[in-house]
């Protein structure tokens, strides 16, 4: 098979919903509505020429700036085939949410969790969307772009 | 006899094992609900060592990353500096000379025995093993004055530069590499015999903390872990990266996917990464260890002395950082818990735009209730010492 196949055949399955695609250095990447990635993950992996059965990494980057602000990066890894696949979905800062995969991948639990307490994206259907390497007081989201690197949070904890 | 049992306790104990324990070599909390010593629930809590890595990453040039990946899985740093610099030269588009890749797949090899050295005798020292672990502690002293030999840190090597190497193999390398693994391996045959056909050992760790194949994937193990169900997955066999291709080395799997078979699959891992080093060594070819773009790497410092277009090359990238052309890539390497990942953004300028770590250990530490529940309270140990989490990788 091609090292396109991926990326033809979700143009061929969801023509409407892979918005763009490229390969840069190899690594084969499509951007898809937000709408449609439950349903296009879900055919990632149990399609039989694909399989993508390991969600290697979820995390998100912020494009102050631009509209849709946010992207979520999934890196997918075929294990069958010997294949990685990133797909991205973008995510604007009004309606800062997208599906849980963690039906999906158990893996994502945790990298949901991350995405969200780094930068706020909200991940409907999560089992139990709280911080996870931050403390639940926390003030904002620290890797968003406009966070200052040197700001400061209030004080926690018993006061007397 | 039916009122006094009336009068036991007979509800759910709930308590909070962490985030400082002895037995957990790495700053994690279990919130434990247990009916008398066996688990019923079991909930994580990371994020104790949380020191914004990404944040730091993304306010520094690309060539600072590199300090701090040695923080991030503090007991093998040379395969996290090396898996940042593959790929923010992947990012690039260049490759490293041939003498530079192997003295890569040298160093990343010495990190990796010395993590398992750390692993196997920290675990052995939890669960009661004292001797083992001051056995596997010697050999570690030994390969890290091998890496002291290298780039003259221990522990926080920063010893890989984009582009290639801080410096070349010192002269005796090989020589002294050779007594080092003499000994190492007497010290690994001792350790087999204490812990291996150990039945105290194998009481505590048979059947303990298994992993179905199916349900590894879907948490997304890698790494010993993962080959410990049997799934022969190892980043150096499936992409290889650097000469691995060229190295002759077995990929050990398990059977069952408990915590003895992942000990045992250290184990060989620790012999099959000696072999490597020893190819490795013995193929190593003669040439230059860096690049020769003096916009990516700085030239010597000959060169920047007495040549005024390395001087300005040496001026521009120290003082605005290198330039990656803008893209994306995640490029990732076998970490000595499993996939080490980076996925890297550049918008072109000195910084990176995001530079996200994919830690093998995180998703490790996320399956721990799956692992012991339903076990005994003792179980939590080796099936944590197995995962093996590291706090500076796990929590960033």
């Amino acid at each position: 098979m091609d090292a396109n196949t991926t990326i033809n055949k979700l143009n061929a399955r969801f023509p409407e919903s892979v918005t763009e695609t490229h390969a840069y250095r190899g690594d084969d990447t499509a951007v898809v509505k937000k709408e449609d990635l439950l349903q296009i993950c879900k055919f990632l992996r149990d399609d039989k020429e694909l399989q993508y059965n390991f969600m290697m990494d979820l995390t998100a980057v912020d494009y102050l700036g631009r509209e849709p602000r946010f992207e979520v990066v999934y890196h997918l890894y075929s294990l069958p085939f010997n294949r990685r696949f990133r797909i991205k979905t973008r995510v604007s800062e009004s309606e800062c949410s997208v599906d849980s995969i963690v039906s999906l991948w158990a893996s994502a639990d945790w990298f949901e969790r991350e995405a969200y307490d780094m930068y706020g994206i909200v991940f409907n259907g999560h089992p139990e969307l709280r911080r996870i390497l931050l403390y639940e007081d926390f003030q904002g989201h620290p890797l968003r772009k406009d966070y200052p690197i040197k700001k400061r949070q209030p004080q926690i904890g018993p006061t007397c | 006899m039916s009122d006094t049992a009336k009068d036991l306790h007979s509800e759910y104990m709930v308590i909070n094992m962490g985030p400082s324990h002895p037995v957990t070599h790495g700053t994690v909390k279990f919130l434990l609900t247990l009916e008398g010593e066996t688990i019923i629930d079991m909930k994580v809590d990371i994020g104790y060592l949380h020191r914004g890595f990404e944040k730091m990453c993304e306010n520094g040039t690309w060539e600072q990353v590199m300090p701090y990946t040695d923080r991030l899985n503090y007991v093998s740093p040379l395969i996290n500096n090396v898996g940042y610099a593959l790929a923010v030269e992947k990012l690039i588009g260049i490759e490293t000379p041939q003498r530079c890749q192997y003295i890569r797949v040298i160093a990343s090899e010495l990190a990796r025995i010395s993590d398992h050295y750390t692993n196997i005798a920290a675990s052995g020292l939890e669960l009661g093993a004292f001797t083992a672990f001051l056995y596997f502690v010697e050999a570690r002293e030994l390969v890290w004055d091998l890496i002291e030999m290298l780039c003259g840190a221990r522990v926080t090597a920063n010893y890989v530069r984009i582009g290639g190497l801080k410096n070349d193999l010192p002269d005796g390398f090989k020589a002294k590499t050779r007594d080092v693994f003499k000994r190492c391996r007497e010290l690994w045959a001792d350790v087999d015999h204490l812990l291996t056909k150990n039945r105290i050992f194998i009481d505590r760790v048979r059947n303990v903390g298994i992993m179905p194949p199916k349900d590894a994937i879907a948490w997304g193990f890698t790494g010993p872990c993962l080959r410990a169900c049997g799934i022969p997955y190892d980043v150096r066999k499936f992409h290889p990266y650097l000469v691995y291709d060229q190295m002759d080395f077995e990929v050990p799997v398990g059977e069952k996917g408990d915590n003895f078979d992942r000990y045992a699959v250290r184990m060989e891992e620790i012999n099959q990464s000696m072999r490597i080093v020893e190819q490795a060594l013995d193929k190593l070819p003669s040439g230059p260890i860096n690049v020769d773009m003096p916009e990516y790497r700085w030239q010597s410092k000959e060169d920047i002395s007495n040549r005024i277009e390395s001087l300005i090359f040496h001026f521009k990238t120290v003082t605005e950082g290198i330039k990656p052309p803008a893209g994306e890539v995640y490029s990732a390497v076998e970490g000595a818990n499993g996939e080490l990942g980076f996925y890297l953004v550049s918008d072109g300028s000195g910084k990176p735009y995001k530079c996200r770590v994919r830690p093998p250990c995180f998703p490790l530490t996320a399956a721990m209730p799956k692992m012991v529940k339903g076990g005994f309270i003792a179980d939590i140990v080796p099936t944590f010492d197995m995962i093996n989490m590291i706090g500076g990788e796990c929590d960033r």
